[in-house]
């Protein structure tokens, strides 16, 4: 018991110094580079905090996707650093932000270390109807079927993310190719990863999908690491960025979302309301709903990442 | 003290750290990766809440756990919108600075959300 408390002491500190690193370092790059670092660490955090669901999560979404993008982008701003830093604020201002922030702290230390008593959970109400829907992961379940509504408002920010970030595109380069530019020398280490690695990692993606009705895992998780073999191809020159205007893109983007509304819809015919479930037909539905939204999601998570169109349309 | 008291502390941490950073930091990328930091502590603070939550055979409370998957997902979006609105200020006005005195430079908060 004792020992199990050395290590989660030694990581929590491990996570709040890599943290540190984040803020504290010389470039954006380093920066970013640490907070790839804290995302790994904070997996493990999830780990130890018995949700490996969001370990997941956070390992493929919040650092490697995340991390993607921001690498990117640090590299893309770097000639801009110089000049803001003159900008850095004076000694009392971070006086008060440095205040502010232990306050903060102070404050959700504190209700951290006195806890309502007993601690309010869910879990026996989310376990009563698992048997029934033949989902054995009660995370899947409450992304799925009870809190489903989420889950599926969460698909619309995503597509409106995407559509916020193409809309910066210039008049002139509409529906064309995104300006991800592949960043691998002919024949190097990163054209060797991008044939090796994906068709080991389209496998897993496809896996964890599939585990996630009875494991930990499920559609964001399969999704982001299919959306990361794909980026690893696109960044390896292996394959064109394809264009925003192309049909099948659009439709494999809108795909996940509007499967689900029409199940949600189908909901009012069949049993009593918005997206409920048929009792006999809630399992099929559910892997219907889950395997589209995973094509949907991968798509758009590498879309985001590659930006809004920078090239002009061929087709 | 239990090992969720731990990472409570630690998440608050985080929460203290990124909002030092996102007010801090003249470079809106800076301030991004603060606003991550920041997420990841409320994140963290979640899951410590779903951990003093098990029963029923499951190691935490499955509702919080869920949303913070959903947070973790629209956190991503959030920064990806953020992040193109940058490059494209960089692209258009050449600097990234977020004072409102250059021409150029039009007001609004560098994170984005």
């Amino acid at each position: 018991m004792t020992a199990a408390l050395v290590l989660d002491a030694g990581l929590a500190l491990l996570v709040v110094a890599v943290a540190v690193w984040t803020i504290a370092a010389g470039s954006a790059f380093a920066a970013v580079v640490g907070f790839v670092a804290f995302g790994l660490l904070l997996a493990l955090a999830w780990v130890r905090l018995a949700a490996v669901d969001v370990a997941l999560t956070e390992a493929a979404v919040g650092s490697g996707i995340t991390g993607a993008l921001l690498i990117t982008a640090a590299a893309r701003l770097r000639p801009s650093e110089p000049g803001s830093v003159a900008e850095r604020p004076g000694a009392p201002m971070r006086a008060v932000a440095g205040a502010l922030a232990f306050a903060v702290f102070a404050g959700l230390s504190a209700l951290v270390l006195l806890p309502a008593n007993p601690a309010p959970t869910l879990a026996p109400a989310a376990a009563v109807h698992l048997p029934e829907l033949g989902v054995g992961n009660a995370v899947t379940a409450v992304l799925l079927v009870y809190r489903a509504l989420d889950t599926l408002l969460e698909k619309v920010v995503l597509l409106l993310a995407l559509i916020g970030v193409w809309s910066l595109a210039p008049d002139r380069f509409w529906g064309g190719a995104p300006g991800l530019r592949p960043s691998a020398l002919p024949g190097g280490e990163l054209t060797l990863l991008g044939r090796l690695l994906p068709p080991v990692g389209i496998v897993v993606g496809i896996y964890i999908l599939w585990v996630g009705a009875i494991a930990p895992g499920g559609a964001f998780q399969g999704s982001a690491i299919l959306a990361a073999m794909w980026l690893l191809v696109m960044f390896a020159g292996l394959r064109a960025v394809p264009e925003t205007s192309q049909r099948w893109l659009r439709l494999v983007i809108v795909a996940g979302p509007a499967v689900f509304l029409a199940v949600g819809f189908a909901g009012f015919a069949l049993p009593n309301g918005f997206l409920s479930y048929p009792a006999r037909f809630a399992k099929p539905l559910i892997i219907i709903i889950e395997v589209v939204l995973t094509l949907s999601i991968a798509a758009i998570l590498g879309l985001l990442v590659a930006g809004p169109s920078e090239c002009e349309r061929q087709r | 003290m239990s090992a969720a008291t731990l990472y409570g502390l630690c998440g608050a941490a985080l929460v203290g750290l990124g909002l030092f950073g996102a007010i801090v930091h003249p470079q809106p990328l800076r301030k991004i990766l603060a606003f991550n930091l920041l997420g990841g502590g409320v994140f963290l603070q979640f899951g410590v809440i779903a951990r003093r939550g098990s029963a029923a055979g499951m190691g935490g409370d499955p509702v919080p756990q869920a949303m913070v998957i959903t947070g973790i997902v629209v956190a991503f979006s959030a920064t990806a919108l953020a992040v193109a609105l940058l490059l494209r200020l960089y692209q258009v006005s050449g600097g990234v600075t977020l004072n409102t005195e250059p021409p150029a430079s039009p007001d609004g908060d560098g994170g984005g959300r």
